[in-house]
């Protein structure tokens, strides 16, 4: 088999695992449907490695699979290109995948939607392989909307529970506000390079840096600038930045398995593995690069505080996934796009592993999914608190795990840079780092510690009506999408089903499919960034992949430098992290969050009281989401109910059509009269229509 | 030898013809009292015309951008007036929807018509035929007398198996149809003096100046642009869809939108070149307001049938917008989005039908959680709505991804005005979806459902084989449309004004 035959099995193999358990999931045994896929992907995964050792010798590829059309000229082709940084991304998204799949076979045991789940899941891997494996902007787009259209199926995929049909569609439109940019900025590629092949334009960016567009009037826009900005809010909604970020708290409603998978690990990093693919075009605009960070570390920051307030334990992950996909956002607006794609890596790994955690959390507790009904379960699921744990320290950055590493030398490189808006982000990620801490920690004292608070409440539906937050009613999409937006249970047949612990019930840990990836995955948590470090952000992994001009920015040169004049080594630069300022931040986070919900929780009471205006800010994330409500989705309805109410009926039918209809009418009723049946009459006009032809023939001979 | 054999054939005359033969057959053999007879009689004509069109595909020269398989005729030598075929890469594709698309009604009609099943089997064949006429005809009567006599059988399967509000849609669709087309009538006779032939090949070279090209223009605007339809002569489609039995409304807008788009590129644009690049902000500003305007409509329509008509009007806003660009891209664009239009309005319409055939409404309140029902079913409609919001990897991706980014290049902000429909397509097509298939089951009609049978099955089949097909590789479309896309372009470079003597 060539290289570019196994090339191209990498995607099919999920692809047609896909179809076959998608079409024939009525005729084919149910366990066929899980034997099939992970025999896919998992096939997909040793390919996969195998190519990546191959690129670390130096190979690379960039070739392609079919003309997809011509059109004079222009030519899009369906092809591959193959280097580091997407043999890395195939890796990471085939193993993160394989271990969901595993984990898949336990938490979803029971559901009626088993195998159309499966299908889904390994759909969700070939278009994901094919976004990262894709040598021009075509195919990147193809990949870019495929991957929201599984994450429209599976965020939907309870399709009777009405949070979960409306957090779909949310998540697809914000997603295609995104694409709407990212498609205007494809057509400045095309436009201005002549070509949406990789290569011809990176080749042809330099000669463009100074180029100018006239977009608004006679002032004059560097193209780059607007070109690069156009594909960012590309990135801004799948990765979910803010604004764009609103669908991925509501995303939770999906299973747990592909919010690890999906809105965790993979698909929302697409937005940075795209803005690292094209290093080339934003090394030619700082402006670019400074919103890009600024964006970022608004981000990083305020997705963080709103973190602190959740209860549902699906939630507080997510909103630390959004804060975390801000930190990679302000690495990339520094230029720092190796450890950009360090951190999306690491964090690939530790996120999946505290969703998987998570995930395994809800199992137990019987798909109760409020944290304020747990505690000490430690005691009852060992290797779930274990690796939650590894998870979390991972990502507060804790010397020696993976997150550290990648975090770490995030926050240095955007000390290092001097760009418009780097103070404003260092601020935002090193508050972030304190934040992180201890909204990650509330978490894990709450569930893994303490009183076993499951036992105090009485349960059924006594233990969801408790919440204090009113489940406000969204009217964005009809009246009948009652959002309650905490607090789900995440079933199918919640109703019928028992959920939550009796008093005297004790969780248990579910079996080994799901434990098993808990602990593959924590392995690659803790260890890394220690490995990957050195190659990946001081050394040649991503040479001639990622380009940064040293002169305009330069802090990845200077940090380059710092570790060899101060760390030496991965682990010396883990023994300087714990004298740094991050750590001592991460630490007073983890002790105060230990302080409040262990030692003392009457202050953190007392604080909601206390600042009860801010902590209604928090609670309705800043108002992002009824402004959107009210005037996007109101407003456009609103609009069109005018256009077509007032347009179209009173207008052009009611004034054009039926008032021509009605003059007609009219002339009719008049012309009856000349129907007079007198011949006299009839003779007169026949007399003056003879003389006015006459005349008219007369004329133009 | 074999293929000289082929050519000799008259592929064009069969493909017109033997449809029109075939539903007289079925009128005067088949009849309500022997429907099943009719009805696999009907079948047997369909397929056969289409499959005739087949070679006009395979036997197709992709090089060659001007007319080919014609046939030329004397028809009324008083008037110098042919019987002249021929077609090139536009009309082909166009031909072989066509006869495809029949053979889909056909199926579709199979138990649902039971009221006149001859009379409507005949009709929808002798419009087939009739319209292929439309696409293939070289001499400007007889287009005109394919073009005025396919309102007829429209007419008549509106009128008859239509809905309650019939009569008020027939008139509405019949008048403002004819006078557009009455204005393209004086449009060829002024050309027919100018020249004395109704040859269109003698009007593409007919130097005309540009007051005569501007009432040119007018006058095939006002025909083409309400068959489209264009913003503001759209408003009798959607009551005309939504009185239509599901064929009529297939047929609508797979393929009569379709020759609104066609005569476009045949008629009014080589005629009057000047006039057209003249109009052609108008044309472009008028096809923004479908795109953007027509969507926000749509978005508020709580009747499937028009939501899905406005969704139609606001996609061909994507074709003239591609037409009046004057580049290849855009113009292929275009094109494909033609194509792609027929696939999956035919499916959104026919899925429509299929609820509506169950249910008897079509209003979207009437229905909701439907997927617990009819998953297969259910799969289908996501897969098409997927494609009417323009998923890459769908047809309905192609052409629109084309003309936007042909749109960017020709002007930023006509761009950002057509991308928009990246936001609102898929908000009013996947909130009617919500609204319809999601959710819990709503009331007992939603509970008596049953999924598809397995006629419906094959026919929403075939079209998501096609609608997938041709996202994954378009190719085959744009390759047949090349040669004749630059040869039209190059001649729409070229002024028709003459050169003034003195």
């Amino acid at each position: 088999m060539t290289i570019k035959q196994i090339l191209i099995l990498i995607p099919l193999l999920p692809l047609f695992s896909a179809a076959i358990v998608g079409l024939f999931r009525n005729q084919l045994p149910r366990w066929t449907a899980h034997a099939i896929t992970i025999a896919g992907v998992g096939a997909a995964f040793v390919l996969s490695v195998t190519i990546l050792n191959q690129t670390l010798d130096g190979f690379t590829l960039n070739e392609s699979v079919y003309t997809w059309l011509n059109s004079g000229d222009i030519h899009f082709e369906v092809g591959f290109l193959i280097d580091n940084l997407s043999a890395m991304m195939m890796v990471v998204v085939t193993f993160v995948s394989l271990m969901v799949h595993v984990y898949t076979i336990g938490y979803m045991q029971e559901d009626p939607g088993y195998s159309r789940f499966f299908s889904y899941i390994s759909l969700f891997t070939f278009s994901m392989l094919m976004l990262v494996m894709s040598n021009n902007f075509m195919q990147l787009f193809f990949g870019w909307e495929a991957v929201g259209l599984v994450s429209y199926l599976l965020i939907g995929f309870w399709f009777t529970r009405p949070t979960a049909i409306y957090a779909n569609l949310k998540a697809f439109l914000v997603n295609r506000v995104g694409d709407f940019g990212f498609l205007l900025g494809i057509g400045m590629v095309l436009y201005y390079f002549g070509s949406v092949d990789y290569a011809t334009v990176f080749e042809r960016a330099p000669s463009m840096a100074d180029a100018q567009v006239n977009i608004l009037g006679s002032s004059s826009w560097s193209l780059m600038t607007v070109t690069c900005l156009l594909l960012f809010v590309g990135a801004m909604g799948k990765s979910a930045q803010v604004p764009l970020h609103v669908w991925l708290p509501d995303s939770m409603e999906g299973p747990t398995p592909i919010s690890a998978l999906i809105h965790a690990a993979t698909m929302v990093t697409a937005g940075i593995f795209m803005v690292a693919r094209m290093s080339p075009l934003y090394e030619l605009s700082t402006t670019a690069l400074s919103t890009v960070m600024v964006i970022g570390a608004i981000t990083a920051l305020f997705m963080g505080f709103l973190g602190i307030i959740q209860n549902d334990i699906k939630r507080v992950v997510a909103y630390s996934t959004l804060s975390q996909l801000g930190y990679m956002t302000v690495a990339l607006g520094a230029s720092a796009y190796s450890v950009a794609i360090f951190h999306l890596m690491t964090h690939a790994f530790f996120k999946a592993l505290l969703f998987l955690g998570a995930g395994s959390v809800i199992i137990g507790m019987h798909h109760d999914q409020d944290i304020r009904n747990m505690g000490n379960l430690k005691k009852y699921l060992p290797i779930t608190w274990i690796t939650s744990l590894i998870g979390s320290l991972a990502l507060i950055g804790t010397p020696f795990f993976s997150g550290f590493y990648s975090k770490d030398s995030i926050i240095e490189a955007v000390e290092l840079s001097h760009i418009p808006g780097s103070g404003f982000a260092y601020f935002a990620v090193i508050v972030g780092v304190f934040v992180t801490a201890f909204y990650s920690f509330r978490l894990y004292f709450l569930v893994f510690h303490g009183e076993e608070k499951w036992r105090q409440v009485a349960h059924g539906d006594a233990g969801h009506a408790d919440h204090k937050h009113v489940a406000h009613t969204n009217d964005a999409h009809g009246t009948h999408d009652a959002h309650a937006d905490d607090h789900h249970d995440d079933h199918a047949h919640d109703d019928a089903h028992h959920h939550g612990l009796g008093p005297n019930d004790n969780p248990h840990e579910p079996g080994w499919v799901v434990t098993l990836p808990l602990i593959l995955l924590a392995i690659p948590s803790l260890v890394i960034g220690y490995f990957a470090l050195e190659p990946m952000v001081f050394g040649d992994f991503f040479k001639n992949v990622i380009f940064v001009n040293p002169e305009a920015h330069p802090a990845m040169e200077h940090l380059a430098h710092h570790y060899h004049e101060f760390m030496h080594s991965p682990a010396g630069m883990a023994i300087h992290g714990f004298a740094s300022l991050p750590f001592i931040l991460a630490a007073s986070g983890v002790f105060l969050s230990w302080f409040f919900y262990m030692k003392r929780p009457d202050i953190p009471a007392a604080i909601k009281q206390r600042f009860d205006v801010i902590y209604r800010i928090l609670d309705n994330k800043y108002g992002f989401d009824s402004f959107n409500e009210k005037f996007f989705a109101g407003g456009s309805r609103c609009l069109g109910r005018l256009l077509w109410k007032f347009g179209d009926i009173t207008l052009i039918d009611g004034a054009m059509v039926n008032g021509t209809a009605k003059t007609m009418g009219k002339i009719a009723a008049r012309l009856r009269n000349v129907q007079s049946g007198l011949i006299y009459h009839y003779a007169f006009t026949m007399i003056i229509g003879v003389f006015l032809l006459m005349t008219f023939f007369v004329k133009i001979n | 030898m074999m293929q000289a054999d082929l050519t000799s054939i008259s592929w064009l005359s069969l493909a017109i013809w033997l449809p029109i033969l075939s539903g007289v057959l079925v009128l005067l053999l088949g009849g309500d009292h022997k429907a099943t007879l009719t009805r696999w009689l009907a079948l047997a004509g369909s397929l056969v015309s289409f499959l005739v069109t087949i070679p006009l595909y395979t036997l197709f020269d992709v090089q060659d951008g001007f007319f080919q398989f014609e046939e030329l005729l004397p028809w009324i030598p008083a008037f110098n007036i042919h019987y002249h075929l021929g077609i090139d890469g536009f009309s082909m594709p166009l031909v072989l929807l066509t006869s495809f698309t029949t053979v889909i009604v056909v199926l579709a009609a199979w138990e649902v018509i039971t009221k006149h099943v001859a009379q409507y089997m005949a009709a929808f064949l002798i419009m087939s035929g009739i319209m292929i006429g439309v696409f293939t005809a070289l001499d400007s009567m007889l287009y005109y007398v394919f073009w005025e006599a396919m309102l007829i059988p429209m007419f008549l399967v509106i009128g008859v198996w239509g809905g309650p509000n019939r009569v008020y849609a027939t008139v509405k669709f019949f008048l403002y149809t004819l006078l557009g087309s009455l204005l393209m009538l004086v449009a060829f006779i002024y050309l027919y003096h100018q020249t004395g032939s109704f040859e269109l090949a003698d009007y593409y070279l007919l130097p005309l100046s540009m007051k005569a090209q501007i009432y040119i223009f007018i006058a095939f605007f006002m025909a083409f642009a309400v068959k489209i339809p264009m913003w503001p002569v759209h408003t009798w489609l959607p009551d005309a869809h939504v009185e239509a039995p599901t064929g009529g409304s297939v047929v609508l807008a797979a393929i009569a939108l379709k020759l609104g788009g066609y005569s476009f590129l045949r008629f009014a644009m080589p005629i009057a070149p000047d006039a057209s690049h003249y109009f052609s902000t108008a044309m472009i500003v008028l096809s923004l307001i479908a795109v953007v305007y027509i969507a926000l409509v749509a978005l508020v329509q709580t009747d499937m049938k028009k939501l899905i008509a406005y969704s139609s009007i606001s996609h061909m806003g994507f074709v003239t917008l591609g037409f009046f660009m004057f580049g290849q891209l855009a113009l292929e664009g275009a094109l494909v989005q033609m194509i792609s239009h027929g696939f999956i309005s035919s499916a959104m319409f026919l899925s429509v039908g299929v609820l509506y055939d169950r249910v008897h409404s079509r209003e979207i309140s009437a229905y909701g959680g439907v997927a617990n029902k009819m998953p297969v079913f259910a799969g289908f409609a996501v897969l098409f709505a997927m494609a009417n919001s323009g998923l890459p990897g769908t047809s309905g991706f192609v052409g629109e991804f084309m003309v936007i980014l042909a749109a960017v290049k020709f002007n930023f902000w006509v761009g950002f005005f057509a991308a928009t429909t990246l936001i609102f397509g898929a908000a009013y097509t996947l909130w009617m979806t919500k609204r319809v298939f999601f959710g819990d089951v709503a009331n007992h009609h939603v509970a008596e459902l049953t999924d598809l049978n397995k006629r419906e099955f094959l026919i929403l089949g075939i079209l998501a084989i096609l609608v997938i097909g041709f996202g994954v590789y378009p190719q085959p479309i744009t390759e047949v449309m090349q040669a004749t896309t630059s040869e039209f372009l190059k001649h729409m470079a070229i002024s028709k004004l003459p050169v003034t003597g003195y």
